[in-house]
């Protein structure tokens, strides 16, 4: 409670700034036929090397449903960037596990730079898959746009 | 840009795509994103025109605007084939 007190005070403090959210929901199977068609090309173009490691099995197996879950927070990440048509890879939009374990966007290259010109001072992330599903929501604290 | 590459990119798009809509029912300049297409799609895509036409899209053609349209994706070809004018979104014949 303490920590959302900070971020709306933080908010009204500014004039210009505000949250601003993104959503979005992801086939596993999509996942699992990507994996299984393009393979290695597939995981290296899309995935931080962060995030293989996170969701590969015990067997080292890629697990899509972990994933699907981080290709969704990318997409996430990009509607409150608003990126457009800004030229992201997708590996410059990554999921990792913070000090207390818990999912954290991490933007680098163009997708770091990005945020800075909109402003954005501040993510967050939630995940989850269920069944054939996976979903991201990442809420972004904006400050003065430039 | 001949008609053989666009009926290539045709046949990628059939096959890797993921359109609800035949793309035969689909003009050169129709917006696949909204025609359904996904950015995960989009992906495979890239993957597939990769292979199909021997090229790697750079980063900085990784924008919505190169996978949006037939025409889109045959001028982003003719450029990485040093066979066109540079375009990220399409126009090339």
């Amino acid at each position: 409670m303490i920590r959302h007190r900070r971020l709306l005070l933080a908010v009204a403090g500014s004039r210009r700034g505000g949250l601003r959210v993104g959503i979005d929901l992801m086939s596993v199977e999509a996942v699992e036929e990507s994996i299984r068609v393009h393979a290695g090309r597939y995981l290296r173009r899309v995935y931080t090397s962060r995030e293989l490691r996170d969701c590969a099995t015990s067997g080292g197996v890629p697990d899509a449903r972990r994933l699907a879950a981080r290709f969704a927070a990318k997409e996430a990440a990009m509607k409150v960037l608003r990126a457009g048509d800004e030229p992201l890879p997708w590996q410059t939009i990554g999921v990792r596990a913070d000090r207390f374990g818990r999912p954290a966007i991490e933007l680098t290259g163009a997708a770091g730079e990005l945020a800075r010109r909109r402003g954005i001072e501040a993510l967050d992330v939630s995940l989850t898959h269920e069944g054939p599903f996976a979903a991201a929501v990442v809420v972004a604290q904006v400050c003065d746009e430039r | 840009m001949s008609a053989d590459t666009r009926t290539v990119i045709r046949s990628v798009l059939r096959e890797h795509a993921r359109l609800p809509v035949d793309i035969d029912t689909l003009g050169d300049d129709a917006d696949l994103f909204a025609a359904g297409m996904t950015s995960h799609a989009s992906v495979n895509l890239m993957l597939a025109l990769e292979d199909a036409f021997d090229i790697e899209f750079p980063d900085r053609m990784l924008t919505r605007g190169v996978f949006d349209s037939v025409s889109a994706i045959a001028a982003a070809i003719a450029e990485l084939s040093g066979d066109g004018e540079p375009s990220a979104t399409g126009g090339g014949a």
